[in-house]
């Protein structure tokens, strides 16, 4: 029975980390850059959808708004910003690092935005969802409609974009344009207007994390870091260029976390990640779905 | 009447170099014309400021009387011209039909895509067997074709080739110059080919330029070019 | 080729002038100056130790404050559990951080840019934890690691009210010459050159026959050493070793540092250690400007940072103070 509820709670979580993995995934795909700020990007969409919740006391008008606020806000990123950094910083010792320094600088700048404008304190959000388990007989398994709303999100923005990148003109050009940007200028696509779509899509999945996550826990400006390490352990697993690598890898980790949670205690988790992705990465040196030859990271 | 490809005193700067300096040239509707030189003459380059992958270029380059210079590759290629890069043009990710379709993308008219791409299978018959492999698997040669194909999905009207015979047997590099050949004639393209392979490409070609060290130095009817005897020796090597 | 302008010795002499003259002016600041000039020191050792990584060798690291965790635990208990003097719990320390660094360095170079990042990250958020799971590293209330005063002849020398932070002023600043003097050797040796030539152009580099994974491991074990070294120091400075003194940000807050100095730019290193230092005074004197509101105050520095980082990638990638100027000015000097 232990076990079985151990595997639920890895599944609830693990799908919060393929959510997160997720929106990494898209940006790195389409930009070739680990976005460290998809953080504060989600923590950011969650305040906007907190707002609305609070006026309009419904959590179902609040979500949708949220991933609409979290694309806008992905998009004017890329806008303002990201685009402007392609052309600069591109020789020298700091080129290598320039986009993760760049990321983690938006990072802290949201962070300390949000801060100023709601406070660092904890704000509850919650959802109309029960957080109680399910129960069957005498039995309540720790598995809440808010667990299982939580793994239907997740299934949701992975069949929508799975079904965007593998079946529609605009993923065929979203992949062209990942894959070989040059070739794809060359073969008409607007290479940078499909690279805004691509962080607009990151930012909508990071929105949904943040909104489906959160009600199980606290809002803060930096609620979300410790998610967004976890997604990036799992996208990294996945391949960082697949999304079904990232939601395996984001289940893989989740199971992972909560098998150890149980058996072996709960501050070992994140060192435990460390070594479940060092194993990964020997064996393959860049994750499970990751292409193993040809390409320069 | 379409008025083609007109270039007038086009400079071109790499950097600190002049990589093409005051050259001027025409390449007229349903006219193919190749140019040769050695390594290092400038003929990429050429190619690629016409493609809009190089802004740094001053003087005139129309295409149908409109400037074509400071374009950027992705509207050219609505307004007609097509550049296929030097050894890759295809994007080895994707399959073989999905590059073909990355043609027709921008294009409003699907019905006509369809046609188009159907058109190319049948221009290059073992692209169709081969619709669901990725393009990494095919050959040197079955990459060119369907680099050509996917160009033709996007309905072009001007062609600009890079060697697409690099590293190709000859066999293959007879059945994409006839493609060519083909197109010119019974499509009426007008293709601007860049070549090493001298001798094969003068054979199809109307006219033929010699680039040399970034200045024109010939610009004749092909057949002339293929009797010229100091050519043969400087450039063609037999 | 580039002439060498200075032999090591005469570095080593003009390093430690700067030093005699920075030791003499602590006496005329007062505590805080004290501690934060112990502070730039901690940080330039730690800061370096990223230059020497990803400008010289090409390889990124979210995680150097678990290295520095490290090097800060293992002094902390050889000093506490063995009473070892504090000299070597630092260099008991330093030999730990750089074991873990170069079995860290094996892994590490086969992983490639955004996998290395999440590795050592992950290593980041992971390590501390293990303080909670051994009775021996003091769970959250941490290991003790108070050196006491100086010894007795400094204070024969400079008088008995030399406090305890003008020493730790003293003996930072001098270790923090020391690792500059020794790094800028390194750097001008076989070791240098190829490291930079890794970084430049891996490929060329194995084709000239070096033997680049190597070069990269010894590369992570060399920095591993230096940031361990500055973990040891932070401990004694903090007087008391914790998990908590061992955040994700003070890997971002070393990176940052880093940055502001230029990647590429060891003598930078000093202007990113002191602007590190001088970003939490300079944004408490704005906050009390602002009025002093609780939200100004906890968000400033982070505001401040953050907006510092993102005006160096977009504009002055170089760094605050680029090489060019600093060399043309030494040229002045000579």
């Amino acid at each position: 029975m232990i076990f079985i509820d151990t595997l639920l709670l890895g599944i609830s979580s693990g799908a919060i980390y393929s959510l997160m993995a997720l929106a990494l995934v898209l940006v790195w795909r389409s930009t070739r850059i680990v976005n460290f700020a998809q953080a504060s990007q989600a923590v950011l969409s969650t305040y906007i959808g907190y707002e609305i919740t609070m006026r309009s006391h419904n959590y179902w008008v609040s979500l949708p708004l949220a991933i609409l606020f979290g694309a806008i806000l992905g998009s004017l990123i890329d806008f303002l910003f990201m685009r402007y950094l392609a052309k600069r910083a591109k020789s020298g010792p700091i080129a290598e690092i320039a986009p993760v320094i760049a990321t983690l600088g938006l990072l802290g700048l949201l962070q300390s935005i949000i801060g100023l404008i709601w406070g660092n304190s904890f704000l509850q959000y919650p959802t109309p969802l029960s957080g109680k388990g399910f129960t069957f007989g005498s039995h309540t398994i720790p598995f809440s409609p808010q667990n299982l709303f939580i793994v239907l999100a997740t299934a949701i923005v992975l069949l929508v974009f799975g079904g965007i990148f593998r079946f529609t003109d605009l993923g065929l050009a979203l992949r062209a344009a990942s894959f070989q940007p040059e070739i794809a200028q060359l073969a008409g696509i607007r290479v940078a207007r499909i690279r805004n779509i691509g962080w607009a899509f990151a930012g909508a999945a990071g929105a949904v994390a943040g909104a489906v996550i959160t009600p199980t826990s606290v809002l803060s400006p930096n609620s979300l870091d410790l998610l967004l390490v976890s997604g990036f352990i799992a996208a990294v697993m996945g391949g960082l260029d697949s999304l079904v690598g990232a939601v395996i890898g984001g289940l893989v980790l989740g199971v992972g976390f909560s098998f150890i949670l149980q058996y072996v205690g709960s501050s070992v988790t994140f060192l435990a990640g460390f070594f479940i992705l060092v194993i990964v990465l020997l064996i393959r040196p860049r994750g499970f779905f990751g292409h193993q030859v040809g390409r320069h990271a | 009447m379409n008025q083609g490809l007109v270039i007038s005193d086009l400079t071109i700067e790499y950097g600190a170099i002049r990589a093409i300096h005051d050259i001027s040239f025409e390449v007229k509707p349903n006219e193919l014309v190749a140019v040769i030189g050695a390594n290092g003459a400038g003929k990429s380059t050429l190619l690629r400021a016409l493609s809009g992958m190089i802004a740094s270029a001053s003087g005139g380059a129309t295409w149908n009387g409109q400037s074509i210079l400071k374009t950027k590759p992705e509207e050219l290629v609505r307004r007609g011209i097509v550049h296929l890069a030097e050894g890759k043009s295809v994007i080895p990710e994707l399959t073989v039909a999905e590059n073909l379709a990355l043609g027709g993308l921008r294009r409003r008219d699907k019905s006509d895509v369809a046609t188009a791409i159907s058109e190319s299978l049948e221009l290059f018959p073992i692209l169709a067997s081969r619709l669901e492999q990725r393009a990494d698997s095919l050959s040197g040669g079955e990459r060119q074709m369907l680099a050509i194909g996917r160009a033709l999905v996007s309905r072009p009207k001007l062609l600009l080739l890079d060697e697409p015979s690099l590293g190709l047997a000859p066999l293959i590099i007879d059945q994409i110059f006839n493609a060519l050949n083909h197109l010119r004639t019974h499509l009426g393209l007008s293709i601007l080919l860049v070549e090493q392979n001298a001798l094969s490409a003068l054979k199809i070609a109307d006219r033929g330029l010699v680039l040399n060290l970034g200045a024109l130095v010939k610009n004749g009817l092909a057949a002339e070019l293929l009797g010229d005897a100091d050519l043969r020796d400087s450039y063609m090597g037999f | 080729m580039r002439k060498r302008r200075f032999t090591s010795l005469q570095r080593g002499g003009l390093l430690l002038i700067l030093g005699i003259l920075l030791l003499v002016t602590s006496n005329f600041v007062d505590e805080l100056r004290s501690y934060q000039g112990a502070q730039v020191a901690v940080y330039l050792v730690a800061i370096s130790s990223i230059i020497l990584l990803t400008g010289y060798s090409g390889q990124i690291s979210l995680g150097h404050g678990a290295i520095m965790a490290i090097g800060s635990y293992a002094a902390a208990l050889a000093f506490s559990l063995w009473n070892i003097s504090f000299e070597f719990a630092i260099l008991f320390g330093m030999v730990v951080g750089t074991i873990a660094g170069f079995i860290l360095g094996v892994a590490a170079a086969r992983l490639s840019g955004p996998y290395l990042a999440g590795t050592t990250l992950a290593l980041a958020v992971g390590l501390p934890t293990i303080a909670d799971q051994f009775k021996v590293l003091g769970g959250e209330q941490g290991l003790n690691f108070d050196i006491g005063d100086a010894p007795g002849w400094i204070k024969r020398f400079e008088g008995s009210d030399f406090t305890q932070y003008r020493w730790f002023f003293w003996l930072m600043t001098l270790v923090a010459l020391g690792v500059v003097w020794a790094i800028t050797n390194l750097l001008q040796s076989s070791f240098g050159r190829n490291w930079r030539a890794v970084s430049n152009n891996p490929v060329a580099a194995s084709l000239a026959g070096i033997n680049v994974a190597r070069a990269k491991v010894l590369a992570f074990t060399v920095s591993s050493a230096l940031a361990s070294l500055a973990g040891a120091l932070f401990g004694i400075l903090l007087g008391i070793v914790t998990p908590s003194a061992f955040p994700l940000t003070l890997s971002f807050t070393i990176l940052t540092g880093a940055v502001l100095a230029g990647v590429g730019n060891l003598a930078g290193s000093i202007v990113g250690a002191v602007v590190l230092v001088a970003i939490p005074e300079f944004s408490g004197a704005l906050s009390t400007h602002l009025g002093n509101s609780q939200k100004v105050t906890a968000n400033l520095p982070g505001l401040v940072t953050s907006l510092l980082l993102i005006f160096v990638v977009l504009f002055r990638p170089e760094g605050l103070w680029p090489k060019k100027v600093w060399k043309r000015s030494r040229q002045l000097n000579n």
